[in-house]
């Protein structure tokens, strides 16, 4: 590696917004064959970067050197022609279009008359597929491919130019366990191939599996960049966020309460199956598996979003039918759902109208809405789970990750449920905001709310629960008291390994 | 901030500024190219003008909740004329005939219920089957008409009753009978959306349904009853226009769910639902009939008159586009 010059140089990039420095004076090098880590905490510069070096925006100060050729960037699509290719986390592809067509598109091969060569298409596509070993061929409808193939094709647009560096942002946001591995080896082939990689994550785990070196910024400056295999998670947070992030354990030390709510035997259909626990007023009850394991779909069905096939739902030691979210609301059961943007808030509104969203009807007397007391309930509830917000006519979409999750939380704190479900906490929130969402879960608990967190971050799930279920296929493998359990048996539960010997 | 609120004032203003414009331009072409030598703002002109706002007006102020909603409802122009058919003819009807001028407000209640009654179709279509408003307003713009050729043929409707003549021909404070209907609908509707659980609701169902499902509001029958409120409203519309003119033809309200649609997009209410304004709705509203009023004073045929709201639309759509782009990269820091 030493001795070759970088592939792509970022030197001393500095990008300013009337009244924010969003990047000041950033330098990146990246050599052929490297992939290179990039991390941050939301905000820290890292998407402004990639803007940046895509030409999305002009930097006031500095340069970008590909191959030792100083390059103005000035689009994505004139990017790719120097050899910097984005693959980016939200797919781009025509669904209705081939595989062939899709990674052409716009320079399909061409015959006179502005016909289209399709057999020069297919052969050149069939080429680049078989580089990628993928099991799909080059007149594959794009729309029938999971999402995990449709990021092949991504990728295999990137490989119809000659790559000098291609950019990866959060690839796996989406992909399940075997997705990742096959995206793995394409990341590998093509760093055998001397292509230099600059890998966006926020997954600690994949950047310490694949990545050569990891630079850091935070608040829009560069904050170094650490070798890999000589660093561990601790370092590489704390030079993120500028503290250590405390994960220990964390069972409650406080009396339990009686049991909230009992599931018996619950199913649906083929996504999961004769599915049993208990969760207790005081305690946290942690879901964790792989995707598809079933988890999202247990609490949708006790928030009356799919019918249960079979089973029984016990509310404070009273069977319950829960017909509809609506239905649930007024029986004390809760959600914060996994996709926070797209289920859980209402980005357009204000952030008190979407605190106050299920109980506007409830506060009201006759049709008209009591704005008072829903400013009462919202700044009650701002103070109580310390929302950063300059005051409740801020409209949500403007505010961070972390404090979008509090507005959700304090939704249905305000209604005061016997059961508050929370699907992924901290999906899409920054470190620094990732722990405050795990203090307020344990603290509801202390409260004496029923809290049950569905996670598929594991130290996520041992840092917040008191007791873990451990889902595979849709069964619950088993459950573990979080003194006792061990990530080896936390892992093989998951993955089918172990028996299937239950504790209740 | 400072900046998003000057583009924000500056975007519900926009239509109140363009209305002002539109006064100004065509009091000076008129004093140049119109043969009459009445001066545009002449006070009984602009009486006319929000009088004859009014059928579009306030079928428009239902239309803002629909598409605030993220919903969309092209059957009003068909509802519009089965309404009319339903209070001319019921007025005919042998078993009202002793009534005497009783079997007015008997004939209204029949109107307006039948547009209720329609609205009710498309709303319950739209909740139990799923299918785009769109699609299924479509559908029932075809049917309703349908059922107005159905009801007399190609022949005109007609009973013209002198009391309700001269009801709707009255003024009061200056203002024609259908202005006041205009100015109270506008005024509850406002209030519905401002102030009432069911406005917020229609706003967070329109910006994200998901997220109001999971908030347990009920959205089918929510979009049902603004369904019916459309109806409502449509039938009142021809309750309104044809006490006074007394006749309807089996073609009448042809494309007026396009005059609703424009009128309440030029207010701002955008087609993806989430956003729009009452007040802005009339904005859009008097906007227009102000040129097709304005247009004729200067001597345009009407030709010329739809090719210039149209160029004026897409203008409008164009500007709030660069508008709202402009804003975004800003955000994106």
């Amino acid at each position: 590696m030493t001795g070759q010059p970088p592939a792509l140089r970022l030197e001393g990039i500095v990008k300013t917004f009337p009244g924010v420095r969003a990047l000041d004076g950033v330098s990146l090098s990246v050599m052929p064959g490297e992939v290179h880590a990039l991390m941050g905490e939301n905000g820290a510069g890292k998407s402004t970067l990639m803007k940046v070096l895509g030409g999305i925006y002009q930097p006031e100060e500095g340069q970008i050197i590909v191959a030792e050729m100083p390059t103005v960037m000035t689009s994505p699509l004139q990017a790719k022609s120097k050899g910097i290719v984005f693959i980016h986390q939200e797919l781009s592809l025509a669904e209705e279009l081939s595989v062939a067509e899709n990674i052409y598109l716009g320079e399909l091969p061409q015959l006179s008359f502005g016909r289209v060569d399709w057999a020069k298409l297919y052969t050149q596509t069939d080429a680049i597929l078989e580089k990628l070993k993928v099991g799909f061929s080059a007149k594959t409808i794009v729309g029938d491919l999971s999402i995990a193939n449709q990021q092949m094709v991504e990728i295999a647009r990137a490989l119809t130019v000659d790559a000098k560096a291609v950019i990866f942002d959060e690839p796996t946001a989406s992909l399940t366990d075997a997705e990742k591995v096959v995206l793995f080896d394409v990341i590998s082939d093509l760093k055998s191939q001397g292509v230099g990689i600059i890998y966006i994550s926020h997954r600690m785990e994949e950047i310490f599996k694949i990545t050569d070196r990891i630079s850091v910024l935070r608040d829009g400056s560069y904050r170094g960049t650490l070798e890999t295999r000589n660093t561990n998670e601790e370092e590489v947070t704390q030079l993120m966020i500028g503290r250590a992030l405390d994960l220990s354990r964390n069972a409650s030390h406080h009396e339990m309460g009686n049991v909230a709510l009992e599931v018996r035997g619950l199913s649906c259909g083929d996504l999961f199956k004769d599915v049993s626990f208990e969760v207790r007023r005081g305690e946290v009850l942690g879901f964790y598996g792989l995707v598809g394991a079933g988890r999202t779909e247990i609490v949708e069905t006790l928030f009356g979003l799919r019918n249960p096939s079979a089973g029984t739902i016990l509310l404070d030691g009273e069977e319950v039918h829960v017909s509809s979210p609506a239905d649930a609301i007024s029986k004390g059961i809760s959600l914060v759902p996994e996709d926070r943007k797209g289920q859980g808030l209402v980005l357009g509104m204000n952030c008190r109208d979407n605190m106050t969203l299920p109980q506007v009807g409830d506060l009201s007397s006759g049709p008209f809405v009591a704005t008072g007391a829903e400013t009462e309930i919202f700044d009650k509830y701002k103070d109580k789970l310390d929302i950063r917000t300059p005051g409740w006519k801020q409209t949500v979409g403007n505010l961070s990750g972390g404090n979008q999750q509090k507005i959700v939380i304090g939704k249905w704190l305000s209604m005061h449920p016997k059961v508050l479900m929370v699907d992924e906490p901290t999906r899409g929130i920054d470190v620094g905001s990732k722990s405050e969402i795990h203090n307020l879960i344990r603290e509801l608990a202390a409260q004496g709310y029923a809290v049950i967190v569905v996670s598929s971050e594991m130290p996520e799930v041992l840092h917040v629960s008191d007791r873990i279920v451990a889902m595979f296929s849709g069964k619950v493998m088993r459950t573990f008291a979080s003194q006792e359990v061990t990530e080896e048996s936390l892992i093989q539960a998951i993955s089918g390994i172990t028996a299937t010997d239950k504790v209740a | 901030m400072e900046a998003g609120k000057l583009s924000k004032f500056l975007k519900n203003g926009a239509i109140w500024g363009f209305i002002v414009l539109e006064l100004i331009f065509f009091s000076v072409a008129g004093e140049f190219m119109s043969l009459s030598d009445k001066a545009f703002m002449d006070v009984d002109n602009m009486l006319l003008l929000l009088k004859q706002s009014a059928p579009i007006g306030i079928i428009a102020m239902g239309m803002t909740i629909i598409m605030v909603n993220g919903n969309i409802d092209l059957s009003v122009g068909a509802t519009f004329a089965l309404s009319a058919v339903i209070l001319l003819d019921s007025m005919t009807w042998a078993v009202f005939a002793g009534l005497g001028d009783w079997v007015i407000p008997v004939s209204w209640a029949l109107a307006l219920l039948t547009g209720v009654v329609l609205g009710a179709i498309n709303g319950l279509i739209v909740w139990k089957t799923g299918v785009d408003a769109f699609i299924v307003t479509l559908g029932s713009m075809l049917g309703f008409r349908g059922l107005v050729f159905m009801y007399n043929g190609e022949n005109p409707t007609s009973s013209l009753n002198w009391t309700l003549v001269d009801f709707a021909e009255a003024q009061f404070l200056g203002f024609h009978t259908a202005t006041w209907f205009l100015a109270v609908v506008t005024l509850i509707i406002w209030y519905v959306m401002t102030r009432t659980v069911h406005g917020r609701n229609a706003y967070a169902i329109g910006n994200n349904r998901e997220a109001a499902v999971n908030a347990g509001i009920k959205v089918g029958p929510h979009m049902l009853i603004n369904f019916m409120i459309i109806g409502f409203l449509a039938a009142l519309s021809a309750v309104v226009f044809y006490s006074e003119s007394g006749s309807v033809n089996p073609n009448d309200g042809q494309l007026y769910e396009l005059w609703v649609i424009t009128a309440v997009v030029l207010g701002g209410t955008k087609l993806t639902g989430g956003a729009g304004s009452i007040v802005s709705t009339l904005g859009g509203v008097l906007a227009i009939q102000l040129l097709r009023k304005g247009l004729g004073h200067i001597g345009a045929d009407t030709s010329t008159v739809n090719l210039v709201i149209g160029l004026i639309l897409i203008a409008v759509l164009f500007l709030d586009r660069q508008l709202n782009a402009k804003g975004k990269e800003e955000l994106k820091i």
